[in-house]
């Protein structure tokens, strides 16, 4: 970041919307566009800053790893995993083809 | 004196002397939702019913003298960001509407476990994304301090419902000052705790690294009460601190001589209200006339707070966020017949129906907020920007905690200022993202450096908008944090002022 970022194109932001499994209309493009070139260019300022020798820092505890013990617990049963569930057949999620255009649902 | 108008420690000592049963209570505090909550929209949900059957239980198992809880018999209201099994849970987003949860949150449990009885579900920012609670999918809500304006957020309906005497006691989250913010503009006692001190199991997540629930009430005393419930240890969340629970309560009457309060000058940089500075420097006053001293301290990077913070939390809200597939739970778009491809063609544009779905779903489910910050944060961790951007905020946020833990090696707190202005009218500030994000300047800093801090009211503006002082300390130093609070509501009766507009409104 010791180069001004580029400015955001509605390419990038469309690929983003992909990545981040959001569907956007050409107008939604736009308007994101604008706005996240602008808050990106906010959050630049961190460019400022020399911290070449600062190790990132991404929790604030000194806690390294929790283990519990290795027993055998209750977990939810079948029907409360799938009692919020849009689709389910009673065993299983039911989702659309996840593979090619079948268009099920 | 009102049930409604009482403290919480009041409550459960009259509750438990028999001065009045659970059910006149409860009812009082019912009716009190019912009559107001149309104008306020402080709850998502109301429980009457189940607040009336359990308060009716209590009442019997003490009428029949068997134990009770320590909070038997208080109202308590819920963040709509905490799970409840028999209660629907939607973070005040589409996306969640009708979600009934498998399973009380870590606090929710402890609450009922206490023999606590709850009244509702808070309204709040979608997912807890926001400072003025205008995020809310289900509409905002009203400060009753001045209908026009916004109460805060994201906690602004426990905030709200508080302040406008619907709840005693109200459970918040604070991933960047979403207790103390809306605590502050709706003069209220808000505390959040030292990351780790509370379990986040049950919390639907937003930035975990930053999450953190808390008490909002009318006073320190009450918010250490509710403390002794919900702190401490809990197997089910791999960040809770294995660290036994003070009795917050009895801590709190002690003086503060000798107890070494930091003043950051940078606090009163352009921006700051002149009004609230005013109402700082008093509180600052009463603090130094108890006893305390006041230093200045530094904390050279504050100015860098906002920017850091809005890079950490969208990055992991992406990630945390990504579990809204429409597959296990939540929102799932019905793919028309239109959106489906011919033979040969992808799906819409889409790589598959599955890809459909889950786009189209989390787009109809989400709200703007939301959508803005998923989009961030996955843009600062895709290929080529994640060192840019996420691993800088990272750096960055590692200098900030070390100027906390610096100048607490010379001060015990750092006070200062809760918001830079009191409560800002509803849709001032929602055209315009950014402006938004500023109004986290003095509260990001203690989430990043995972300290505690607490709001309360220190004043009033000439137009009558409460104002908020904060204290924040060392980690695991609620109990000073609370004690200082305290101290200083028995010196000012600040947090006594009730708002004369809900007395006026009717739903």
């Amino acid at each position: 970041m010791t180069t001004p970022p580029q400015p955001l194109t509605a390419k990038d932001v469309a690929k983003v919307a992909l990545l981040a499994r959001l569907a956007v209309s050409e107008s939604d493009l736009e308007r994101m566009t604008g706005e996240l070139s602008k808050i990106v260019g906010f959050v630049s300022m961190l460019g400022e800053l020399d911290t070449s020798d600062v190790a990132p820092l991404a929790h604030p505890l000194d806690t390294q790893n929790v283990f519990r013990d290795d027993v055998p617990a209750a977990s939810l049963s079948t029907a409360e995993a799938l009692q919020s569930a849009p689709r389910h057949d009673g065993e299983c999620f039911l989702v659309p083809a996840v593979l090619g255009d079948s268009g099920a649902a | 004196m009102q049930p409604i108008e009482m403290s919480a420690v009041d409550l459960v000592a009259a509750l438990r002397q028999g001065d009045i049963t659970a059910v006149q209570c409860t009812t009082a505090f019912l009716d009190r939702i019912e009559a107001t909550n149309g104008t306020i929209n402080a709850f998502l949900a109301v429980d009457r019913d189940g607040a009336l059957t359990r308060a009716a239980d209590i009442d019997a198992r003490r009428k029949a003298g068997k134990p009770l809880g320590a909070l038997a018999g208080l109202p308590v209201a819920l963040k709509d960001v905490l799970c409840t099994a028999d209660m629907p849970t939607t973070c005040a987003s589409k996306m969640l509407q009708g979600f009934r949860p498998p399973y009380d949150a870590d606090v929710v449990a402890r609450l009922r476990k206490a023999d606590a009885v709850f009244v509702g579900k808070t309204n709040m920012d979608e997912f807890a994304m926001g400072g003025s609670n205008e995020n809310s999918a289900f509409g905002p809500v009203r400060n009753p301090w001045d209908l026009s304006r916004a109460p805060g957020g994201s906690s602004g309906g426990s905030a709200a419902c508080v302040a406008g005497d619907m709840a005693p006691v109200a459970i918040g989250s604070d991933t960047g000052g979403s207790i103390r913010q809306p605590a502050g503009l709706c003069g209220i006692t808000g505390l959040k705790p030292t990351y780790g001190r509370v379990s986040r199991r049950g919390l639907i997540a937003f930035a975990s690294s930053l999450d953190q629930i808390g008490p909002m009430a009318r006073s320190a005393a009450d918010c250490a009460l509710i403390m002794e419930t919900i702190a401490g240890h809990d197997p089910g969340d791999s960040t809770s601190l294995a660290v036994d629970v003070p009795r917050y309560t009895d801590l709190l009457d002690k003086p503060l001589a000798g107890v070494r309060i930091g003043r950051v000058p940078e606090h009163y940089a352009e921006g700051l209200d002149p009004e609230v500075a005013k109402g700082v420097d008093e509180a600052f006053a009463v603090l130094k006339a108890a006893g305390a001293t006041v230093h200045d301290v530094q904390l050279p990077h504050a100015k860098y707070g906002i920017p850091t913070y809005y890079l950490i939390a969208p990055c992991e809200a992406s990630s945390n966020l990504a579990r809204y597939d429409g597959a296990h739970y939540g929102h799932r778009a019905e793919l028309g017949q239109k959106h489906r491809a011919e033979p040969g063609q992808k799906a819409g544009g889409f790589e598959s129906p599955l890809v459909e779905m889950y786009c189209r779903s989390r787009a109809e489910g989400f709200g703007p907020e939301v959508k803005r910050r998923i989009m961030l944060g996955t843009y600062a961790l895709s290929a080529g920007y994640y060192d840019a951007y996420y691993a800088k905020a990272l750096r960055v946020r590692r200098l900030i905690r070390q100027d906390y833990l610096d100048a607490f090696q010379s001060v015990d707190l750092i006070g200062g200022p809760v918001s830079a202005t009191p409560a800002f009218k509803l849709g001032e500030k929602t055209d315009d993202p950014l402006a938004m994000y500023l109004v986290d300047l003095y509260t990001v800093g203690t989430n990043l450096a995972g300290v505690g801090g607490i709001s309360f009211p220190c004043g009033f503006t000439k137009s009558g908008l409460p104002i908020g002082f904060q204290l924040q300390a060392p980690p695991l130093a609620e109990p000073l944090l609370l004690q200082a609070a305290d101290r200083f509501q028995r010196l000012t009766d600040w947090h006594r002022r009730r708002p004369k507009t809900t007395g006026e409104v009717k739903a």
